[in-house]
């Protein structure tokens, strides 16, 4: 039934005017990141940035535990999750020892830097020199008594969720949730 | 396939960037510029002459090497060559699109 509606509602939607000449109908991406994990916080910095690139205007809302990627003291320390990560296939126990976060983090961080791609505090910088903006949950921060003064300096604002669905009311913009 | 640019026949892939970088000069230069609403100067031609050298020397090009190259900061860069500038630059210098996510 929900696939059903959901099939209508795309069919509803697709016989648009065409435009003349390719007018973008991606105009705005909207990431909010949830997550502290390494991997979560690349991918929201790929997609946001990488819309910047392509010429789309580009936010992005850090709530709960992806507030860490935007505050001074943890954005570099970022960690993958070795334990309930199937995905890096090593056994539950052993991807608890001591030690092993941060082993599997670094490995990470040194492919990653054989790639050309930037740690995270330089990765917001170019992000942010490109229009791109950054806004943290004012709940998120309440509940994990974070000020500020305790995010990054050039933070483009705190919102609650109403502001944040009132800068994506507009034709083209969409939001990823990560 | 063969497209006419500044009155010159050239080689360009379906997106409109250049398959042999050799064939490239300023006037092109001017000429797909123009078509991006953008009237190059010589600031746009100094990252234009970066971007090329980077080219010939077999260096694939992304945002941030391009922010580190000390000829121009990415808040320039954006500013020289708006909506997409790393795409955009490109197809002006003449060389194949770039495939970076970075």
């Amino acid at each position: 039934m929900n696939n059903l509606k959901r099939k209508n509602h795309g069919n509803a939607r697709s016989p648009k005017k065409k435009p003349a000449k390719k007018e973008k109908t991606l105009k705005k991406i909207m990431i909010i990141n949830s997550k502290a994990t390494i991997d979560a916080a690349y991918a929201a910095l790929i997609l946001a940035n990488g819309a910047r690139m392509e010429g789309i205007e580009s936010e992005m809302f850090c709530t709960f535990f992806g507030l860490e990627m935007i505050t001074k003291e943890k954005m570099k320390h970022l960690h993958v999750a070795t334990v309930g990560n199937p995905g890096m296939h090593i056994p539950t126990m052993l991807g608890g020892l001591p030690g092993m976060e941060s082993f599997a983090s670094n490995m990470m961080k040194k492919e990653m830097e054989k790639l050309d791609i930037p740690e995270v505090d330089e990765f917001i910088e170019i992000y942010q020199a490109s229009g791109g903006k950054i806004f943290a949950c004012k709940l998120a921060m309440d509940m994990f008594h974070l000020d500020k003064k305790d995010l990054i300096d050039d933070l483009d604002g705190v919102l609650t969720v109403g502001e944040f669905y009132n800068r994506a009311d507009e034709n083209g913009a969409q939001i990823i949730f990560i | 396939m063969e497209a006419l640019i500044a009155n010159r026949p050239v080689e360009v892939n379906e997106e409109g960037y250049f398959i042999h970088p050799e064939q490239w000069d300023k006037e092109i230069a001017h000429a797909i510029a123009q078509e991006e609403d953008i009237i190059l100067t010589d600031r746009h031609f100094e990252v234009i002459d970066f971007i090329r050298d980077q080219y010939d020397q077999g260096v694939a090009l992304s945002i941030r090497r391009i922010g580190k190259s000390g000829v121009v900061d990415i808040k320039e860069f954006y500013a020289l060559f708006p909506d997409g500038p790393l795409k955009k630059a490109s197809r002006i210098a003449g060389i194949p699109k770039p495939a970076s996510c970075i």
